[in-house]
């Protein structure tokens, strides 16, 4: 963009566009998006991982390479990002035994005991009712 | 004429606008991180969610990716558009993006609607709890998104500010990701 570089003195022109069309890429995004709908249907644990979290990540990367340009733009961009994912994984296991483990040695979460124990409960009530939904819950219901 | 220091000034190699982007994203990149790893956290140690998260319509929010990931087309275009110096083509195709925007907050409203007219509220469960702040924080992000594309069409359309394009391009492309992300743990996970 001619104008922009002149517009800004020492800055980089953005590179040619390299890779797939944008609209190739689209459609490859769309083909994955199928995939991660289809795959979860077959109720396999292993697939649905692979097809619904695993190609989540595959969309992220195509967007992230091809519409964002994060491969031609400057390196500590990258590693800018990189570094905020870092941060967050290592807050979430920092935080996560707290979370996933209800009780401990010298501890025990009642309150989250009780909920998982409450909404085993009405699962059970509305499958007993003949739902083919889940328990929707009523206004006020016990929260962990 | 005066042009903006964001413009026109560029220390590291790369316009300060656009750097101001890459850090806005570095530090959504948290906002957004904490909370879905803390629904992740929460679901993983709460298997009885299964039974909330049936409610959630997996349709809608297939549509709904595909609104995104369309409009994020048009976003690239956009800024392609602008590379080229096609103000006007620019301009039309953040408007299309713009219009992306508002078929996904159209869709998601008639989700919401639904939802809490079946006594699926904000405060009836942990899981509707982080299904609504997470949906609803990315929301405002379309909406914030869609507002700001507005202006920079409005200008581009002129000619004008044309490296704005790309900027806005690249906070949309972000939007996109997060969906990309809250599709399968909202949606998928029965």
């Amino acid at each position: 963009m001619a104008d922009l570089t002149a517009s800004a003195p020492g800055a980089v022109a953005a590179p040619a566009h390299h890779g797939p069309s944008y609209v190739k890429t689209w459609g490859i995004l769309l083909a994955l998006l199928v995939v991660s709908v289809v795959g979860p249907m077959l109720e396999i644990r292993v697939v649905t991982l692979i097809t619904a979290f695993g190609v989540a990540l595959v969309k992220a990367y195509i967007v992230a390479k091809y519409f964002m340009h994060i491969d031609i733009e400057r390196r500590y961009v990258s590693y800018l990002l990189a570094v905020m994912v870092v941060l967050m994984g290592l807050m979430v296991a920092a935080v996560s035994p707290d979370v996933l483990k209800h009780e401990g040695k010298n501890w025990e979460n009642r309150a989250a005991k009780k909920s998982v124990l409450l909404g085993e409960k009405k699962a059970a009530e509305a499958a007993a009712h003949g739902g083919t939904h889940g328990a929707a819950p009523a206004a006020g219901a016990a929260q962990h | 004429m005066q042009r903006p220091i964001a413009t026109t000034r560029s220390a590291t190699g790369i316009p300060t606008g656009k750097l101001a982007v890459w850090w806005l994203i570095a530090s959504e990149i948290v906002i957004f991180g904490g909370v879905l790893g803390g629904y992740i956290m929460h679901r993983l140690g709460h298997p009885d969610w299964a039974h909330q998260a049936v409610n959630t319509n997996t349709w809608a929010g297939a549509f709904n990716t595909f609104v995104l990931l369309t409009s994020s087309l048009a976003a690239v275009l956009a800024h392609q558009a602008a590379e080229h110096g096609d103000g006007k083509k620019a301009a039309k195709m953040l408007y299309l993006t713009v219009l992306g925007g508002l078929v996904f907050l159209v869709v998601k409203s008639f989700e919401w609607h639904h939802e809490i007219s079946h006594g699926m509220t904000i405060t009836s469960n942990t899981f509707w709890s982080f299904y609504y702040t997470a949906a609803g924080v990315h929301g405002v992000h379309v909406i914030v998104g869609m507002i700001i594309m507005l202006f920079i069409a409005s200008d581009a359309a002129k000619g004008k500010e044309l490296q704005r394009v790309e900027n806005v391009g690249l906070y949309w492309h972000f939007v996109d990701i997060v969906w990309i992300f809250l599709f399968p743990l909202l949606y998928i996970a029965k």
